[in-house]
């Protein structure tokens, strides 16, 4: 009964509307969330249901109402901002970086910080360079900042909720193109810690580390690598910061080898974080190097072939581990 | 005016003078290292706006906030204690002297991105707001502050939404080295408000009972639903911006006619100024004397005996905060660990 099949934007609808009903502290302000109803829908029916104090529309003023959730959580409320993409939160670092990040610790613990800021993030449809880009590895260096990328309803609407409960500054990226997709919500199940990795396929020859949309991605390579008897295991990150180590080197250690497969640009991007800190942790598991599937450093290119061409593809991720695999061991033929 | 605000008034305009200038006095001698932005001159704004706010308003303030934390009650040692980077500082030596914060008596910090104090108390005006409570925020900014996006972005959020904030203005018309009309098309601060159709008004700053009147005014204006207000305070910072900074920029004759229209200066034997003459005052063009002697020793309001004991107690209780700061040991690397995950409650995330 509790299981159903929903959009990714309902389960965090859900989210919202289940903690604005069980705490009057709780508040959403952001452009256009309230009469319009969101950007992706995601608050959609929450103004009607909780008044313009609660849903509040802001004017376009990124840095100055981010800056007022920091100032709100401050005295106890529990703000959620949501920031219409990823790429306008650049104009919000300084209150997510210097004061939502900052103050907890500068005041000598003495504030607590429960504010969630939630944007999507990702290359969408030709949107052009300024709309479709990855900032999780901006975000993924301020110490005091959590960051969580759910990939399906379920993760949506838990990570939501345990974010909204929690006093720490979190920041959610949810993937422009997954707004839309639909997956199982359970909204009885018991849900796992908010940083907490998951396995989603089991594998013995390869690990594949992804997050967000791209875990989709990863689980396709995986079914057709099973095909040419190359077990993949399938690893959704969940969290960004902090990342779940111990759930990766369990994995490498099975499989002794590792793929990063991100839609973040490769250089200095989310995924040199993971193959950095596995290769440290895991180098006497590894049979070979570990390797990364990324998005080319280039702006991304409105024209729509172009686009795709410049993030990862299952067939990039396929070639990379049948290279890895042979590299590693001759025996196993792509 | 009644003798015992009066009273009140001078002993916090004197403790404030006495601190920054022991705080100048550590900072030359080691004690204390990085930034130390001094308020000497600008006492009567501190003094005057926060003296007129209730223990339930909130109060954000700048990088240069030693003294507003200190006439909210913060006691000297723990502030001493921060600017000296100690365990028992108010934020446990992790803010230092641009990051005091008071919980206790809801001071929000000082930050030290120009600009964000703002956001900040628009953010706790919101939840006032939301709360339904006879509450307001008390936002300083400085006048360099208000070419920042966010005096715009904030203040106009704030009378849309008409919340109850209040924005002091000090404006000591310097943003660091630069004079307010090689940074400001418009110098009237004030003047800006009515782009966001805040009532404002400019107070001269050096006089501490007009500021508290007033501020007063405006504050129960605020708390009787009447949406933000902006005050400026016109005032002037007797130091460099910070220690660091040896205020060359600024024409001595200038910094000398403030410094006698200052409040303060005439009853802190240590920095009584040497009076310009009337030439230079001429030059200036400003009554000075008449200005200082007016604000100076309680304008006959009290006897020299009474603002002698007054001296000697701030100077006392200055003395013991360095001492206090002195005796605090340094945090270890486990308390820093502790002050960023404070807020994990329960959750583990090992």
């Amino acid at each position: 009964m509790a299981k159903e099949d929903i959009f990714y934007w309902q389960a965090l609808n859900r989210a919202l509307d289940a903690e604005m009903a069980g705490d009057d502290s709780v508040f959403i302000l952001g452009e256009d969330v309230g009469l319009y109803g969101g950007s992706y829908r995601v608050t959609e029916g929450l103004y009607a249901k909780y008044g313009p104090l609660r849903v509040r529309d802001t004017p376009i003023s990124e840095t100055s109402f981010t800056g007022l959730g920091v100032g709100a959580a401050m005295t106890g409320m529990r703000p959620v901002v949501e920031i219409m993409t990823i790429n306008f939160a650049l104009l919000a670092l300084d209150p997510l970086v210097n004061m939502a990040a900052k103050i907890p610790f500068m005041s000598g613990g003495q504030f607590p910080m429960p504010l969630v800021v939630r944007m999507p993030g990702g290359v969408a449809k030709q949107l052009g360079a300024q709309h479709s880009q990855r900032l999780e590895h901006t975000l993924m260096n301020v110490p005091g900042l959590r960051i969580a990328v759910p990939a399906t309803p379920q993760d949506a609407y838990w990570q939501l909720r345990q974010a909204i409960a929690s006093d720490d500054p979190i920041i959610l990226i949810e993937h422009d193109l997954l707004y839309f997709s639909k997956g199982a919500l359970d909204v009885e199940a018991v849900p796992l810690p908010m940083h907490r990795a998951a396995v989603c396929r089991a594998g013995r020859d390869v690990t594949l580390v992804s997050y967000s949309r791209n875990v989709e991605l990863c689980l396709r390579a995986a079914q057709q690598l099973a095909d040419e008897r190359i077990e993949a295991e399938v690893i959704d990150l969940r969290s960004l910061s902090p990342i779940d180590w111990e759930t990766c080197v369990t994995s490498v250690e099975k499989t002794h080898r590792l793929i990063v497969v991100e839609e973040d640009c490769r250089f200095a991007g989310a995924g040199a974080e993971v193959a950095a800190t596995l290769s440290e942790r895991c180098f006497f598991s590894l049979d070979a190097p570990a390797k990364r599937v990324a998005a080319l450093d280039i702006p991304t290119p409105f024209n729509g072939s172009l686009e795709s061409a410049s993030i990862p593809t299952v067939k990039d991720v396929i070639s990379a581990a049948q290279q890895l695999c042979s590299v590693a061991d001759p025996g196993v033929k792509p | 005016m009644d003798r015992d605000t009066l009273r009140a008034f001078l002993r916090d305009m004197l403790l404030a003078r006495a601190f920054e200038e022991a705080a100048a006095e550590q900072y030359t001698k080691g004690n204390i290292a990085g930034f130390l932005h001094l308020y000497p001159g600008e006492e009567a704004v501190a003094v005057g706006v926060i003296h007129a706010t209730e223990p339930s308003d909130y109060v954000v303030s700048t990088y240069r906030e030693h003294v507003h934390a200190l006439v909210r009650g913060t006691p000297p040692r723990q502030v001493m204690a921060e600017l000296f980077g100690r365990r028992d500082g108010i934020s446990r030596g992790m803010g230092g002297s641009m990051h005091l914060f008071d919980r206790e008596r809801r001071f929000m910090g000082g930050y030290a991105i120009v600009g964000e104090t703002y956001p900040v108390a628009i953010g706790v005006g919101y939840a006032i707001a939301m709360r339904g409570l006879p509450e307001v925020a008390i936002c300083f900014f400085g006048d360099g502050a208000v070419n920042q996006g966010t005096f715009h972005e904030s203040l106009n959020m704030a009378a849309l939404w008409r919340l109850p904030v209040l924005f002091v203005c000090e404006n000591n018309h310097y943003q660091i080295g630069t004079e307010i009309h090689r940074h400001s098309a418009v110098t009237e601060v004030f003047r800006r408000a009515a782009a966001y159709d805040i009532p404002a008004e400019r107070v001269d700053g050096m006089d501490v009972f007009k500021v508290h009147e007033v501020t007063s005014r405006m504050l129960r204006e605020i708390r009787t639903g009447g949406g933000p207000r902006l005050v400026e305070c016109e005032t002037y910072r007797l130091r460099g911006h910070s220690m660091a900074d040896p205020g060359s920029y600024r024409p001595q004759i200038e910094v000398r006619a403030y410094a006698s229209t200052d409040p303060v200066s005439m009853a802190v034997r240590e920095t009584v100024p040497a009076y310009p003459s009337h030439e230079q005052l001429t030059v200036v063009g400003k009554d000075a004397i008449h200005h200082a002697t007016e604000h100076g020793l309680g304008a006959g309001h009290l006897d020299s005996a009474e603002v002698d004991g007054i001296k000697s107690e701030v100077q006392q209780l200055v003395q013991e905060a360095v001492e206090f700061a002195q005796q605090s040991p340094d945090p270890e690397m486990a308390d820093a660990w502790q002050c960023l995950h404070v807020n994990r409650r329960n959750e583990s995330l090992t």
